[in-house]
């Protein structure tokens, strides 16, 4: 949505700005503005910025999202191994406070990136701005940003990722979707992890889930998979590569626009 | 706990306005929040003040407005107002339907303090 064409009123919120709502009146001696934006402007902003930084360089970003251990980093380290460099990767790694899971990938000979986020329970796009200055995204073809394990916060800001991957692990139960509908609405793909624990955990029905997220209106495909014993691993690297593929077509039919044409070398410094 | 930066990343845009328009202090302040948009708006209450210390919008009032999730069905093409969890046509019952509303977070107005110029 857009600030000015007035495309950000919804049936929703028109009862408030048409003649006799509440945001129509004025007293004197006072000046009523109408703003009709987005209570996160800037960060929706800095969002756009990072996802022309990364279509100028021709790379897909993905931002993985689940609650804290649920096995982003493992998807990660599996993914590295499975891949064998036929796709080059970088990771920007949200962690509150240690350096752990960006060491894991740094040990498969992965440039990895850590924004140490403190105790802030997600990333934003400030924060991945920043972190893409270590970067020369010419080096990649995919950068995988991790968030903070967490199924409530990140869901509501945009980092400037072209796709969200949601991981819900065995372990958790399956229904996690009907718990957290904005995570799970926002997400393109849901991977149910550590699905090694499947049979010992037959609680968790897939079927289930997938019922969950059907609920909330979600047409995500659902993935299931384990970085342990390796299941489930080829389809999700074919999905990555079919995702590279969509996205650039879609650059070769929309090609990026000048607008944010400089190195951040140029203008950061 | 996110709400303390949505406000003031809120507060951010509101200081900007009231420059803008050489304000000198904001008296209220009216947001549109639905459900999906993952904001909770008692959370946002009480962090309100907290982001408005030593800003122009302290003392300000918040005003909250919160918004109905509807949903419009793509197959039979009737809209209902629905639970967070419970986005399926509630006609037809097809999951398959388009959110029309619920997701906002949006900064709707701001009502300024100008100062009073003498007649």
């Amino acid at each position: 949505m857009c600030d000015t064409c007035g495309c950000n009123i919804t049936p929703g919120n028109e009862g408030l700005i048409k003649a006799g709502g509440k945001l129509h009146k004025t007293e004197s001696g006072k000046e009523a503005v109408t703003v009709l934006r987005s209570l996160l402007h800037e960060n929706d902003h800095a969002a756009s910025h990072n996802r022309n930084h990364f279509d100028q360089h021709n790379v897909l970003a993905i931002n993985l999202m689940s609650s804290p251990g649920a096995g982003k980093t493992a998807l990660l380290e599996a993914t590295i191994q499975q891949l064998d460099n036929s796709l080059k990767i970088a990771v920007i790694e949200g962690d509150l406070e240690t350096e752990n899971d960006a060491e894991r990938i740094r040990k498969l000979g992965v440039k990895a990136i850590q924004i140490a986020t403190g105790s802030a329970c997600h990333l934003d796009a400030h924060m991945v701005h920043e972190a893409l200055h270590h970067f020369d995204l010419s080096e990649f073809d995919v950068v995988f940003i991790e968030n903070v394990g967490n199924l409530v916060c990140p869901a509501s800001f945009d980092l400037g990722q072209h796709l969200n991957v949601t991981l819900l692990s065995v372990p958790e139960g399956d229904d996690k979707p009907a718990k957290y509908p904005v995570m799970f609405r926002a997400s393109d793909l849901v991977v149910l992890s550590k699905s090694d624990l499947l049979p010992i955990l037959d609680d968790f029905k897939p079927e289930r889930a997938k019922g969950y997220l059907r609920d909330i209106a979600s047409t995500a495909p659902v993935m299931q998979l384990s970085s342990k014993d390796k299941s489930g691993m080829l389809k999700w690297i074919s999905w990555i590569n079919q995702q590279i593929e969509i996205r650039q077509r879609a650059l070769q039919q929309h090609p990026v626009t000048g607008h944010h044409h400089h190195t951040h070398e140029e203008v950061h410094i | 706990m996110h709400e303390l930066a949505i406000c003031q990343s809120l507060i951010d845009q509101v200081e900007d306005i009231a420059l803008e328009r050489n304000a000198q202090s904001v008296s209220l302040i009216i947001i549109a929040i639905g459900p999906l948009s993952g904001v909770e708006a008692p959370l946002l209450k009480n962090a309100y003040p907290l982001a408005c210390i030593g800003t122009v919008a302290e003392n300000s009032e918040l005003v909250i407005e919160l918004l109905p999730i509807r949903v419009k069905c793509m197959q039979c093409g009737s809209e209902s107002e629905v639970l967070p969890n419970k986005l399926i046509c509630k006609k037809c019952g097809d999951w398959r339907t388009e959110l029309v509303s619920g997701d906002e977070m949006m900064l709707m107005s701001v009502e300024l303090e100008k100062e009073k110029t003498e007649l």
